[in-house]
């Protein structure tokens, strides 16, 4: 009898894009671990003969920065390799916090229930009723821009997913015999938690998860490119973007290599979260 | 014999509705069941479905507290103590449940599975645990190489002999087994019911065995009782039950009861309309809608349990019915 993995693995691999998306994910988290060694030049070193120089292949372009630099002179390549690793560090940070907090909030309100269950749902709901930008806006505004408090607002915005799934999965699993059965025998509600509950709800988690996992890029991206994430001189994609906005008749390359980097990285996790999101759900199976 | 489990007019009353609009009401899932269940003896409880069977196995089991009455185990009583003495006398109550799918973890291996209950309660080293996991899977006819696997490879009866062997891990004195065969085929059902009945030669255990099927039940149980709506209408050792059933709706109920034999083929007394809401239950007997014997003294009374023939009926008419 094959492995769950092994199981899982076919089904997996039956979707192409899911593959690519795998692949890809793989190929930015490399040259994100590697940045150091891959990048040609500093991400905020500048060189002042070599404003907006056009990329390689581009009349004027030269190998010394083969996707050009940009007005002050920066290295794109190099800022877009270092960007990469910022981005997945937000990505992965962003979605371990809300994962954990939502998780946490999500078992909790299914286990408690009654007052708490009624207080923790209704304040979910109050954050769903705001568009997720806007109020990540309106955090920002409050706390002060910034990474780190860039970071902090779209944890807040994207949380009332994670909560609800917990919440829905654990209030179906909390109805089975095995639950039931681990309860006679005198466990204690941390145990059936986590211990019990929570690895059978994991599978919508790990997916809501991955797919949540662009969100977070994409509004990270937002908040920089509206100047309220990562400050410049960063390398923040977002941020770039925004930096290098009054270049686009001039030199596209300033923008359209961040853009595309994005794209890319959202591209990716999505195509990876959706062939998950299949694999992982029985009803799908043949 | 040792009495190990005695309930004395158990109740177990749900508050329902009150909402802004629904109307408040009650349902009594469990309305006055007395029972003593002692060491080595089986006592079936049967009935249609709805009718307070499962919930019944939740209270033995003191996942659920009952509104009224006291049930004793091993001489203590469990109602109205606090929660730790319940808690300490809960461990010699398991369960086993009906649907074999549903009640192994599966994300846990067999080995996980049958450890898991020592470990809760902190019993023995790392060792003697998985030793006496092992020893336990020989014992309810497992290989040991399935030790590693997940409950999704076994068949329904593999899974209902893990489901056993776990319930058993912590040495209870009485298992509550809520319909344990009803989901398995009629040939891993006999498997399943012997292996229950030689560990309960070997262990000493009572049994208080939930089902609705009466072939089952006579192949198990010591006594008999029969619920209907939330009460018991007879109850007494199996024989006598089964021999001279003095309550109608037991009658019907064995009636109803598929035999390949055609001399035990009775008379088709078919039950007739559905049970009566338990939220709204009628004054009188319960069974009176559905009862070809009813008089107006049903309606207006509830008859209470008393001895005929050697066992407890809860009939007015059960002298005429026979």
């Amino acid at each position: 009898m094959p492995s769950q993995l092994a199981i899982f693995w076919r089904s997996f691999a039956e979707n192409r894009g899911a593959v690519f998306g795998l692949g890809l994910m793989l190929l930015l988290i490399l040259v994100a671990a590697l940045a150091d060694v891959m990048s040609l030049h500093g991400p905020i070193e500048q060189f002042r003969d070599n404003f907006l120089t056009p990329p390689v292949w581009e009349e004027g372009g030269t190998w010394r920065f083969p996707l050009g630099t940009d007005d002050v002179g920066r290295d794109m390549l190099s800022r877009l390799i270092h960007g990469a690793r910022l981005s997945l560090m937000i990505g992965f940070t962003l979605v371990a916090v809300a994962l954990t907090v939502g998780t946490s909030l999500g078992l909790t309100a299914a286990f408690v229930g009654g007052t708490v269950d009624v207080l923790i749902m209704r304040l979910i709901d109050v954050i769903l009723v705001f568009p997720s930008l806007l109020l990540a806006i309106v955090v920002v505004a409050i706390i002060g821009p910034g990474l780190f408090n860039a970071m902090i607002a779209v944890a807040v915005v994207t949380l009332p997913g994670y909560v609800r799934l917990a919440r829905a999965s654990a209030l179906v699993e909390l109805n089975r015999d095995y639950v039931t059965a681990t309860r006679a025998m005198g466990a204690s509600m941390r145990r059936l938690m986590f211990d019990t509950v929570l690895p059978n709800c994991m599978a919508p988690l790990i997916v809501h998860a991955t797919l949540g996992f662009s969100t977070a890029v994409l509004d990270a991206a937002a908040l920089g490119f509206l100047g309220l994430g990562a400050q410049p001189p960063t390398p923040e994609w977002g941020t770039m973007l925004s930096s290098s906005l009054q270049y686009y008749q001039r030199a596209w390359w300033v923008l359209a290599f961040p853009g595309f980097a994005i794209l890319v990285t959202v591209l990716a996790f999505n195509l990876f979260g959706d062939g998950l999101r299949d694999a992982l759900d029985p009803k799908l199976k043949r | 014999m040792t009495v190990l489990m005695q309930a004395h007019d158990v109740r177990l009353h749900y508050n329902v509705g009150g909402g802004l609009f629904a109307q408040k009401g009650v349902v009594k899932a469990v309305d006055g069941v007395s029972f003593s269940l002692s060491a080595g003896q089986t006592l079936a409880v049967v009935g249609e479905s709805g009718c307070g069977k499962s919930t019944l196995a939740r209270v033995a089991t003191l996942l659920e507290t009952p509104t009224s009455g006291e049930l004793a185990i091993d001489g203590k009583p469990t109602v109205s103590v606090d929660a730790a003495a319940r808690k300490a006398l809960r461990l010699s109550v398991q369960m086993v449940f009906q649907n074999p799918y549903g009640s192994l973890n599966p994300r846990k291996t067999v080995g996980d599975i049958l450890q898991e209950p020592l470990v809760i309660n902190a019993q023995g080293n790392a060792a003697a645990r998985q030793a006496a996991a092992r020893a336990m899977m020989a014992q309810v006819g497992l290989r040991d190489d399935q030790w590693a696997r997940y409950p999704h490879m076994f068949s329904g009866g593999q899974r209902q002999r893990i489901a056993i062997a776990r319930a058993l891990m912590l040495n209870p004195r009485i298992l509550v087994a809520d319909e344990p065969v009803s989901a398995l085929d009629i040939s891993i059902q006999a498997q399943v019911l012997n292996l229950l009945m030689d560990l309960q030669a070997q262990y000493g255990l009572a049994y208080l065995f939930i089902s609705h099927d009466l072939g089952v039940v006579r192949h198990i149980a010591d006594d008999v009782m029969v619920m209907y709506c939330g009460r018991p209408v007879e109850h007494g050792p199996k024989a006598s039950v089964f021999a001279t059933p003095r309550h109608p709706y037991t009658r019907m109920l064995l009636a109803a009861t598929p035999s390949v034999d055609p001399t035990h083929r009775k008379t088709h007394l078919t039950i007739k309309g559905e049970l009566p809401s338990p939220l709204n239950p009628p004054p009188g007997c319960a069974f009176a809608s559905r009862c070809p014997h009813a008089t107006s003294l049903c309606t207006e009374q509830r008859p209470e349990p008393r001895e005929l023939e050697g066992h407890l009926v809860a009939c007015h008419h059960a002298e005429a019915i026979g």
